[in-house]
């Protein structure tokens, strides 16, 4: 186990360095001068310009560019961005708001979304069941900017149960932004412990329990479930470093200053720097919760050992 | 939909699928869904049949007027008639959909067979990589792609949704690969797959015949999930300003379009309809999965 | 009233600082009663915190490289220049100059008013301008506005950079602490209105000693001497106190103004509605649709909390420079006749865009309606037009960002082209401003048909409307139009003795546009604004600010 995480940790090293190459290469592939736009509707003076290419070793080639943003890395220091910020302070600000955001879609992830799914997967066919399809149904078809929307028009400004927006990032006001961003990976989740638990309802070993007299809640919680939730749990791991980038949309709506708006400002801006950085973040963070999500695969199914 | 019937079955012995269909056509969802998706198939493929009027064709003097007998669903913000637009608008959003499902399921599947069934180095690699592509943001990908080879209104449809589908596929698969490859695992250890290692038969043997098929439900289960999620993601980057162009006419752009608080609350129709076409044909594709994968899956039965 | 003691308080604090700075300064400390009259005798009404929609500004906040509405709102509201602007119409007024005379639109000369400080207790003296000026031009400094001060005398540009090549300009002389001359290189009939430009500002000697790189520490909370000062610039917030020792003629009424910094501004216009933001100069355009925001904006008693004001600004669409069958002149007139403008601004914007009838905003000194005949819709004349030119071949693209919202509205000016002239039109949206800003400036090939320009005047003059867009190789020329007529028109007009000489002669520049159409006007913004129950009133300006000086609290 312990040399399994230690060969887990040392992979991380080759994953950085390809996710780092292959997000500069896209940021600095991304087309428009980052100078376009700073001047209003007009162009930039070419002093200007050429001050600010030089000034941000933008008139280098990329792998030089490259090479001088890893080495930079290397002593901790992620750079400065074209607002005179430097990196690791912006992320410092933004990312634990992301990340309460991330808390609280996970949360309703496993409470409902699992909740769902075993309630519908025990009561097949009955009401509760079709309830929870259709439902899930309507929040995976809503595209999830349409969905957001209508949150804050409804919860927000109508009913007034939830704040308007989340500027100052409070778990309260995070609280509808955070089921909205979780709100499409609840509908999979839901669906996913359905299909499973239903599955795994059938399969011989719970009907051998059932046989042998055992209760049915034993039945169910004791072997049908741990196996039905196997790939759930993949997923709502998986999903942790999707939310991170997927906030985008969400943190534009209500106005919160998280990695997602900073993403959209930084591609929108041309600001490589702050882009590399923010993502680079996201990687580490969904290697980490991808080990752990393998663990605990380990230690759920006894079938699966790491050597 | 026998042909769906087949093709799916298509590894499994004859009388299987026969079967299979026996089971489903006695289910009445099925027969819900497999209407819906032919109706809306349909009007991809030959949405003259449905409507005579242009859906490029806008008078703004209708302007968000609102349902009526010479318009049944109204008119959009341009004066657009929204029922010719809601039938043409199927095409692009179907082929974006299934294609970008179907994409990633190949990718992502046969990837994720490979790791979870090979493990060591090869897992390690291509999880890794999977893990790459999974954090990169959508927006990021698709303004770059979209770049990179720009997509202008005079590029043909097709070209278009390749486009789409590319950059869909391209950040989407590390999701059906992560699937692919934990179902893989879990069935690796199976009694059955352990006989048919024992019994000698060829790593590709045990693959296609015994662990993919059992391995492979979650997939098609999220599969067709995410083939109405995918029409909705194109519909966000048609709001995120990196979607379908203006002139290829389809439902995410037109619900992108209607979406501001102000329009939905002086005129609900223009999104109503759109996004009850998307509705409806995530729904019906959705049943759709869920019957056949019931009727295949010998252990259900 | 309540607050008055407060005001007073601070008031005495600042005075007593401002005697000890002064003392130790240059010994001129006559300013003191002065200062602290003028702040508690023109306080209009007094007290109170607001927040205001802010947006993250795009380079350091120094006057000489603002040229953009995030930064500019801010230091709007914390500079003082020569010449203010007046809230209502932008007619310039005498502000940190007691007077600019002139005989011969060339010599200049500038008397400051006594009294006037920084916010750091420095008074404001004849070399804060000079030096601030000399600074801003030079190249060395890579200030994006340094091109404003190419008027002046000794600014040499012969690579075409707009910054001047040298570090101090011969045309600038401090005469005495309170008198600097002006010597422009040609005639400038409106160098008075052009002064109140951001650009202008004077800097405190603060400034010239921060040694780092673009002056980015000063930058960060930057030393000004308007009624506001800036005590707090983050990522999230920019925080304004009122200035207590702020002595001139324009103060503030509120006592603090907190920016807010909003990516979305449907965001702020919703916290608006819902009183958790003050301010919003931004409705977005959906909200307009049958004046959904004027019911939101309304108090419990019945009274609005909405407004409007015409600003100085135009949108146009830019014929493009690389398309030669837009060469004709008769296609750009046919498509220029061929759309209804009325009907545009009443479908996509409930009439809160006012359809432009030539190139110039009303709201301009020197402004002359309907000089673009070819913006009165006429189809059969259009038709007629684009028949005999050959029409156009393949398909005619419009070109806007998709960023701005500005899909809508070019989609309906295209369906009414194909529907009037049976032309082929698509609309092609960029995912935002940079990515269509760069084809523009690098005159991209595939960019054919025609392109969205906005354009928010610097300062209020017709002039700033005409030279920088439309003359020969001027900086925003995009169109790449050149007519030596249009061009000997302008240098004659800045040449003029009197304001209305010079404004006949812009006149008929504006005039020569409507023959080539290098551009086709849209329509005139009016901006629409939106305040919480908190506020009883406020004044927006025709430059899309707010005046601080006139927010009446409930």
């Amino acid at each position: 186990m312990g040399k399994y995480v230690v060969r887990r940790l040392l992979m991380m090293i080759p994953t950085f360095l390809g996710a780092t190459l292959i997000i500069f290469y896209l940021s600095f592939a991304l087309p428009g001068d980052p100078t376009a736009g700073r001047c209003g509707e007009r162009p930039c003076p070419a002093s200007y310009v050429e001050w600010f290419r030089s000034h941000y070793g933008l008139d280098k080639p990329f792998l030089v560019q490259y090479g001088i943003y890893m080495g930079r890395l290397l002593t901790g220091d992620l750079g400065t961005n074209y607002y005179g910020n430097t990196v690791i302070h912006e992320l410092a600000i933004r990312y634990p708001t992301t990340l309460k955001l991330a808390v609280i879609a996970i949360v309703a992830e496993i409470l409902i979304g699992i909740g769902a799914g075993i309630l519908a997967g025990i009561r097949r066919g009955r009401f509760i069941d079709s309830l929870v399809t259709i439902s899930t149904l309507v929040v995976i078809a809503i595209p999830v900017f349409v969905l957001g929307s209508l949150a804050q028009m409804v919860f927000g400004i109508k009913l007034k149960w939830f704040p308007v927006t989340a500027g100052d990032g409070t778990w309260g006001q995070l609280l509808l932004p955070g089921l909205v961003l979780g709100s499409l990976y609840v509908a999979y989740v839901a669906r996913l412990t359905r299909t499973n638990l239903v599955e795994n309802l059938r399969a011989d070993y719970v009907r051998t329990a059932y046989a042998k007299g055992m209760q049915p809640a034993r039945a169910i919680g004791l072997h049908a479930l741990r196996n039905s939730l196997l790939p759930s749990i993949t997923y709502i791991g998986a999903s942790f470093g999707a939310l991170l980038g997927g906030a985008i949309v969400t943190e534009r709506i209500f106005n919160i200053n998280g990695v997602g708006s900073l993403i959209y400002r930084s591609i929108s801006q041309r600001d490589g720097t702050t882009l590399v950085g923010a993502v680079v973040v996201i990687v580490v963070i969904y290697m980490v919760m991808t080990l752990l999500v393998d663990l605990l695969y380990g230690l759920l199914d006894p079938r699966l050992r790491h050597e | 939909m026998s042909e769906i019937v087949t093709t799916t079955a298509a590894e499994r012995p004859r009388s299987l699928g026969a079967d299979a269909w026996d089971v489903m056509r006695r289910r009445p969802l099925f027969w819900v869904a497999a209407v819906l998706v032919v109706l809306f198939v349909a009007m991809a493929i030959a949405p003259e049949l449905f409507t005579t009027k242009d859906p490029r064709s806008c008078d703004l003097a209708f302007s968000r007027q609102l349902p009526s007998a010479g318009a049944i669903f109204g008119y959009d913000f341009q004066g657009c008639d929204i029922f010719a637009r809601t039938v043409y608008g199927a095409r692009a959003s179907i082929l974006v959909g299934i294609f970008t499902a179907l994409a990633a399921a190949l990718l992502g599947g046969l990837l994720g067979t490979l790791a979870g069934y090979l493990g060591g180095a090869v897992d390690a690699v291509l999880s890794r990589i999977a893990d790459i592509f999974f954090s990169i943001p959508l927006l990021l990908g698709a303004i770059v792609v979209g770049s990179v080879v720009p997509l202008s209104p005079n590029s043909p449809l097709w070209r278009c949704v390749i486009q789409i589908v590319l950059v869909l596929v391209l950040f989407g698969w590390p999701n059906t690969f992560r699937l692919m490859r934990g179902s893989v695992m879990q069935v690796k250890p199976n009694e059955y797959v352990q006989a048919a290692r024992a019994l000698g038969a060829n790593p590709f043997r045990v693959t296609t015949s015994h662990i993919v098929p059992n391995a492979l439900t979650p997939l098609i289960v999220v599969s067709t999930i995410d083939l109405g999620s995918y029409i909705a993601t194109e519909a966000t980057l048609s709001f995120l300003g990196v979607g379908l162009p203006g002139t290829i006419v389809s439902w995410g752009r037109d619900i992108s379009a209607a979406s501001g608080i102000g329009y939905i609350r002086n005129a609900p129709h223009m999104l109503l309809f759109p996004a009850a076409a998307l509705c409806l044909t995530v729904l019906a594709f959705i049943i759709l999965g869920e019957v056949v994968r019931d009727a295949l899956d010998p252990k259900l039965r | 009233m309540l607050t008055r003691p407060r005001a007073l308080a601070a008031a005495a604090v600042s005075a007593l600082l401002l005697m000890s700075v002064a003392s130790c300064g240059s010994g001129d400390n006559t300013t003191t009663p002065t200062n602290s009259a003028a702040s508690t005798g023109n306080s209009v009404t007094s007290g109170g915190e607001i927040t205001v929609r802010g947006c993250t500004p795009q380079n350091s906040l120094l006057p000489p490289n603002t040229s953009e509405v995030c930064g500019g709102n801010v230091l709007d509201a914390s500079e003082a220049k020569l010449v203010h602007y007046t809230p209502d119409d932008a007619a310039p007024e005498l502000d940190v100059a007691a007077s600019i005379d002139t005989t011969d639109s060339v010599h200049w000369t500038v008397k400051l008013n006594d009294g006037y400080m920084f916010q750091d207790g420095t008074q404001v003296k004849a070399k804060n301008f000079v030096d601030a000026w000399n600074w801003g031009a030079a190249c060395s400094s890579a200030q994006l506005n340094s091109y404003f001060f190419a008027p002046i005398a000794g600014f040499t540009d012969p690579s075409g950079d707009g910054c001047n090549t040298a570090d101090t300009m011969s045309g600038l002389a401090v005469v005495d602490d309170l008198t600097f001359t002006i010597t422009t290189t040609s005639p400038t009939s409106n160098l008075v209105v052009r002064l109140g430009y951001t650009a202008f500002a004077p800097q405190p000697d603060a400034f010239f000693a921060d040694t780092s790189e673009g002056k980015a520490n000063f930058a960060k909370l930057p030393i000004a001497a308007g009624p506001y000062q800036i005590v707090k610039n983050d990522d999230t917030q920019m925080v304004l106190q009122k200035f207590a020792g702020y002595s001139g003629k324009f103060p503030g009424s509120v006592d603090k103004v907190t920016f807010k910094i909003y990516n979305d501004t449907s965001a702020a216009y919703n916290d608006v509605v819902a009183n958790n933001l003050d301010l919003t100069d931004v409705i977005p355009s959906d909200q307009l649709v049958g004046d959904a925001w004027k019911t939101d904006l309304v108090n419990s008693d019945g009274t609005n909390r909405w407004g409007t004001k015409d600003t100085g600004v135009i949108q146009v669409l830019t014929y493009s420079a690389v398309d030669a069958q837009l060469k004709n002149t008769s296609l750009r007139q046919a498509i220029s006749l061929g759309w209804d403008r009325a009907q545009v601004t009443k479908a996509v914007f409930n009439n809160a865009r006012t359809p432009a009838t030539g190139w110039v905003s009303p709201v301009a000194d020197g402004y002359k309606a309907d000089q673009c005949t070819n913006c009165v819709f006429d189809a059969a004349k259009a038709k007629q037009l684009y028949d005999a030119a050959g029409g156009y071949k393949g398909t005619f693209l419009i070109w806007v960002n998709g960023d701005g919202g500005h899909d809508a509205w070019a989609q309906a000016v295209c369906n009414q082209l194909k529907n009037n002239l049976g032309m082929e039109c698509a609309v092609q949206t960029t995912p935002d401003f940079k990515t269509l800003r760069n084809k523009i400036t690098k005159r991209d090939a595939d960019l054919t048909g025609m392109y969205r320009g906005g354009w928010q005047m610097d300062y209020p003059s017709i002039e700033n409307f005409l030279a920088p867009i439309y003359a020969t190789g001027a900086s925003s020329n995009d169109g790449d139009y050149s007519n030596p007529a249009f061009d000997q028109l302008l240098v004659d007009a800045a040449a003029a003795t009197t304001n209305d000489a010079a404004n006949k002669l812009y006149q008929q520049a504006e005039a020569l546009l409507d023959k080539d159409m290098p551009s086709m006007p849209l329509w005139y913004q009016q901006s629409q604004f939106g305040f919480s129950s908190k506020i009883k009133s406020v004044k927006m300006t025709p430059f899309s600010t707010f005046d601080f000086g006139s927010v009446v609290m409930n």
